[in-house]
């Protein structure tokens, strides 16, 4: 009964989870139980939620490294679009027909937030393929090397931070929003519910990805493609349409962390997304560069590292724990917790 | 009208031409191989084929088609299937996902087309739900046919299929290839094994230097001196 028991949950693990894995979780949990008394639990709470945030940007960035061979340095700007897309929808078109509203129960935001983050994730998904299309394919398809592209991508980063400056003005904007009561619990955690949101949110689109990744035809063909290209091609897959719903749904992800990062900080900046990229890519090495599940692990590791980092040294340099994160691991473990590309 | 046929072929990659107008045909039916030495153009020809590799001048023709330089998903979805000779299984995937990578062009129900290839090969339909990296070399080239098989194709081709083998595997594997083969597909053999592959083979052809060498039926090949002497490792044993 209970050896069925365990095959069922297995059903819902990653298949790349092992008792190891099982076994570093546990390990985690009981350093942190351990550390309680020393480490603000509210620095941890926090730092799990931007982990969380930190996650769906790694997610994608993960992917089309795996599929693409290429490190999309613009993938943090997709995520500045993100939230500035939702504040053209939200405080122009809504509002001039009067959908208009904040202080949703509990949250801070009101629906028309809700409403216009899928409109914005689509816009970025698209503007993600168009790019794809007018630039790097091009270069691929000319057999430029990684980082001629990866350099591109760099142009392309510097070029959305300009325009979203220059439409909206490097000021902080914020979201209609109305303020809420935060939450006190145990341990002087003091958790807004917006956290809360941003949390279960994250957390559904992961589950979401990972059910599109194991159950689609179109997230199989993704995970072959990254598999081996070639033979993705010579079975038949149309590579170039595997490539664009790729690039969409790494994109609308990022456009998605981007939202609940203006939500959660309860302002946005145009270089908001070009400071995640340290941590995005952290978080993608952290669990193995081209593997999904590692990136989440990857990411609420690096959320928490960098938080608690914080009751020590300077805030400033929280993302200098992130780049050290990262440069340990390359050197320590070059494929990753999880094993990934390598 | 041959099934397949290649005319004047050249192909290379960058600055390099490998071949330089070689010219074969595979009829409705046939087992034809492919030998020559290491470097003599067989796996870029194959490539070719399949739109893998610029096809720079001259023609590849299937069921009468011009293919040259058709993209590799059209070409292999009309009918012609290929099998590479290393990395040709998708590792991270399950077997039964390898081989629904294999029907992905197709738009009907290929359940039954998988429990087909789990008939044909027991071994893979033991454990459909074991990842492809975990498998041996031998159940590896068995998933890599049964995944080329998807989707029904009227030619199938082969680089190396015995490659890695061990000597009991590569029989079997020439066994299937030959019940393969009985069902109604026409195969393309590029093979190391040359001897057992010609033995099995309608026809065969002779590359060096990525020109046309040599060609005619399996048994005269094996037959022939100088091809014993020069690609078939010294004189026949027995």
């Amino acid at each position: 009964m209970s050896a069925m028991n365990a095959t069922n949950a297995r059903r819902f693990l990653p298949a790349e989870w092992t008792g190891w894995h099982t076994a570093a979780l546990i390990a985690a949990l009981a350093l942190l139980a351990g550390a309680s008394p020393f480490v603000k639990m509210s620095l941890v709470v926090n730092g799990a939620v931007l982990g969380a945030i930190i996650a769906l940007g790694a997610i994608g960035l993960t992917l089309i490294y795996g599929i693409l061979n290429f490190a999309n340095i613009a993938h943090g700007d997709y995520m500045t679009l993100g939230a500035y897309f939702t504040l053209f929808i939200v405080g122009g078109a809504f509002s001039s027909v009067g959908v208009e509203g904040a202080g949703l129960g509990p949250f801070t935001f009101g629906y028309p937030v809700l409403l216009a983050l899928p409109v914005a994730a689509a816009a970025v998904a698209a503007v993600a393929v168009g790019l794809d299309a007018l630039i790097y394919r091009r270069l691929r398809e000319r057999g430029s090397h990684a980082v001629v592209i990866a350099m591109s991508s760099l142009g392309v980063a510097i070029a959305l931070r300009g325009l979203v400056q220059i439409v909206w003005s490097g000021d902080a904007q914020r979201l209609p929003r109305e303020s809420r009561s935060v939450y006190h619990l145990p341990m002087d955690v003091r958790l807004p519910p917006d956290a809360i949101f941003v949390a279960i949110a994250a957390l559904a689109l992961v589950s979401a990805v990972y059910i599109i990744l194991t159950r689609t035809k179109m997230g199989k063909a993704m995970r072959a493609t990254a598999d081996n290209p070639q033979l993705a091609r010579a079975s038949g897959i149309e590579v170039r349409r595997v490539v664009r719903w790729t690039w969409a749904m790494g994109a609308s992800l990022a456009a998605t962390a981007g939202v609940l990062l203006a939500v959660y900080q309860a302002q946005m900046l145009p270089i908001m997304g070009w400071r995640f990229l340290i941590p995005l890519f952290a978080a993608a090495i952290l669990g193995g560069i081209g593997n999904p599940y590692g990136a989440l692990v990857g990411a609420l590791t690096i959320g928490v590292a960098s938080e608690v980092s914080t009751q020590w040294i300077n805030p400033s340099y929280k993302p200098a724990v992130a780049f050290a994160i990262l440069i340990a691991m390359l050197l320590a473990r070059p494929r990753g917790l999880f094993g990934g590309r390598g | 009208m041959a099934l397949l046929e290649v005319a004047d072929l050249a192909a290379g990659y960058g600055e390099t031409e490998i071949l330089h107008g070689v010219s074969m045909r595979v009829e409705a039916g046939e087992i034809v191989t492919i030998i020559g030495p290491n470097g003599c153009g067989k796996s870029t020809l194959m490539k070719a084929i399949v739109g893998l590799v610029g096809v720079r001048a001259g023609r590849v023709s299937f069921r009468g088609d011009d293919i040259s330089n058709r993209a590799t998903e059209r070409i292999v979805r009309s009918g012609l299937a290929y099998v590479p000779q290393s990395d040709n299984v998708f590792p991270s995937l399950t077997i039964r996902e390898n081989l629904e990578m294999g029907a992905f062009t197709r738009k009907d129900d290929f359940r039954g087309r998988v429990d087909e290839m789990f008939a044909l090969f027991p071994d893979l339909g033991s454990r459909p739900s074991l990842k492809a990296g975990n498998l041996s070399g031998g159940q590896r080239q068995m998933l890599a046919i049964a995944r080329a098989l998807m989707l029904d194709p009227e030619l199938l081709l082969l680089d190396e299929p015995s490659a890695g083998l061990s000597p009991a595997m590569v029989g079997s594997t020439f066994e299937r290839l030959r019940g393969v083969n009985g069902a109604g597909v026409s195969l393309l053999l590029v093979e190391q094994n040359a001897r057992q592959a010609l033995a099995m083979s309608d026809r065969g052809y002779v590359l060096a230097g990525g020109e046309n060498r040599l060609d005619g039926p399996g048994q005269a090949l094996l037959d022939d001196e100088e091809v014993a002497r020069l690609y078939l490792g010294g004189r026949r044993a027995e």
